[in-house]
């Protein structure tokens, strides 16, 4: 595997994008430091996801670049896009296992497309994978029949089932008890440090992102707030950065959505 | 006017989608696997509905021939009568109309549903090109499924369980000049015409289905819209290119 062996893995730089009229991104700059856990936080509709869509190449920003390893992402072909990926895994929101394979079909999928190894060796290393994420047993339940919980962990080995240099994580912890909440963000960090990978996380559960991360980044508006370690972001002095750490409802984001008129005036002046 | 706009768009995606499909043919031949899993899919389970609206289509066809021949005298061409009005017209088009409702929706709600639970996008950022993994395999196997479902429809109408049983065992016709009158008077380019519509409408019906499923808004409304207009614009499109084929074929 070639590798520039820079500090930085993912470097983005002056980032635009705008869904049809609304802008998402407006000039963002993010590092994401190779060998680290980075998070990037931030209120609901903000754009994370397509963050991650964006560093994918499954979308294209208006304006900036997004460079993995040193490759310009959105400037290469399909087929050396392709590539990339097989060097990036990324875990869905909901999983995204496929609903008509086994959970060890699903982990023997990518090594099946694309290691031309003998099925005897994918057999060993979906299982590895399996084991690794605790649900070896598993191996011939299908999605349906497992929590969510556990179709995440399933979905997490399936995408470091061809050891990819970075994974990305899109709300890993959103609607999960307790104890898989745990499970996940230990996972996570094991598995970053056991396998030498670079974790890229978004989320807003803010406490447990930051315990498990080396760097944050928050981001709201389309831009990026601050950024630093989690002990920075902590202290940071940005109000709306605070308001969104302690989860109080009006700050610097309002509780109000805007309206066209003023309560008043709505409520004594009928309809309009 | 954004009417026309609209349809015009969508005319023209769906293109794009086709040469795509097309293009990703030659991959979908090399797993020959994932075509045959879904030559089941789509052909093997829509066998019995084929089979049984065959027989009925038959029993109908014989009974209503019988009355209109019977006022001429020739009762004895029934045979003929049922075999060319199937082979030429019913059989692929009522193939068609079936094969949209049953495989055609469930193509498109399972590619649908695929796209609303990031399936796609999955496979996508493993580097495997749906187009090639999921969509080219079911469109061959909608065009090789398509003309053997129309030839066992043809044969279950003509045959033992649909004309022969109505004009023959009920309707007491000789059993040998049923045959034997077909047998003269069908050509084989009438079953190559037959052949040819079939797989013109397995195409349609399959490219029609996958491109309501692979741009489905990925909601449950959105898979829900994908199947009703999957049924309705292929049921349209196979009636359409139906008449357009036998005009061209008109002697």
């Amino acid at each position: 595997m070639t590798s520039t062996g820079q500090e930085t893995l993912v470097r983005v730089r002056g980032l635009r994008f705008a869904f049809g009229p609304r802008p998402i991104y407006d000039g963002v700059d993010l590092d994401i430091p190779r060998g680290k856990v980075t998070a990037i936080m931030g209120p609901s509709g903000t754009g994370k996801t397509t963050l991650l869509r964006l560093i994918g190449g499954q979308w294209r920003p208006q304006g900036g670049t997004v460079e993995f390893d040193g490759v310009d992402v959105h400037k290469q072909s399909r087929s050396q896009l392709f590539e990339l990926r097989k060097r990036m895994g990324m875990l869905f929101q909901t999983g995204g296992l496929f609903t008509d394979l086994t959970v060890f079909d699903n982990v023997a999928f990518p090594l099946r497309e694309h290691s031309g190894l003998p099925e005897s060796m994918i057999r060993d290393i979906a299982l590895m994978k399996l084991e690794a994420v605790g649900l070896r047993g598993a191996a011939e339940l299908y999605p349906e029949q497992i929590s969510g919980g556990m179709s995440r962990r399933v979905a997490l080995a399936r995408a470091i089932a061809l050891e990819p240099a970075m994974v990305m994580y899109d709300e890993p912890f959103t609607g999960q008890d307790p104890i898989s909440m745990g499970v996940l963000m230990r996972l996570i960090r094991t598995l970053n440090q056991a396998l030498g990978l670079t974790s890229i996380i978004v989320s807003h559960d803010v406490e447990e992102v930051l315990s498990i991360s080396d760097h944050a980044y928050v981001v709201s508006g389309g831009k990026v707030l601050d950024h630093g370690t989690p002990e920075a972001i902590r202290n940071s002095p940005s109000e709306l950065v605070q308001q969104f750490l302690q989860g109080e409802p009006d700050g610097p984001v309002r509780f109000h959505y805007k309206a066209a008129r003023d309560y008043a005036a709505d409520l004594l002046g009928g309809a309009p | 006017m954004k009417v026309v706009g609209e349809f015009l768009r969508g005319v023209g995606e769906a293109t794009l989608f086709l040469f795509a499909i097309l293009s990703a043919l030659p991959a979908a031949l090399l797993r020959p696997r994932l075509v045959v899993h879904q030559l089941y899919m789509i052909g093997m389970l829509s066998l019995i509905i084929i089979a049984i609206s065959g027989s009925f289509i038959g029993m109908v066809l014989a009974l209503q021939g019988y009355r209109t021949l019977a006022q001429f005298g020739a009762a004895s061409s029934l045979g003929v009568v049922v075999a060319f009005s199937v082979v030429r017209e019913l059989g692929p088009v009522v193939t068609a109309l079936l094969f949209a409702g049953r495989a055609g929706s469930a193509l498109a709600a399972e590619i649908g549903l695929m796209k609303a639970t990031d399936q796609l996008s999955a496979m996508e950022m493993m580097a495997v090109d749906p187009i090639k993994r999921v969509v080219a395999p079911r469109f061959l196997a909608g065009f090789i499924a398509m003309p053997l479902l129309a030839a066992i429809f043809a044969m279950m109408a003509i045959g033992v369980a649909g004309g022969h049983l109505i004009g023959v065992i009920l309707l007491g016709l000789d059993d040998g000049s049923y045959w034997s009158q077909i047998h003269q008077s069908l050509h084989p380019h009438d079953i190559w015409e037959s052949m040819l519509k079939s797989l013109v409408f397995g195409a349609a019906v399959s490219w029609i289905a996958l491109y309501q499923g692979y741009h489905a808004a990925p909601t449950s409304e959105g898979v829900s819209r994908a199947t009703t207009s999957t049924v309705v614009v292929s049921s349209l499109a196979v009636l359409a290119l139906d008449f357009v084929l036998t005009a061209f074929m008109f002697r």
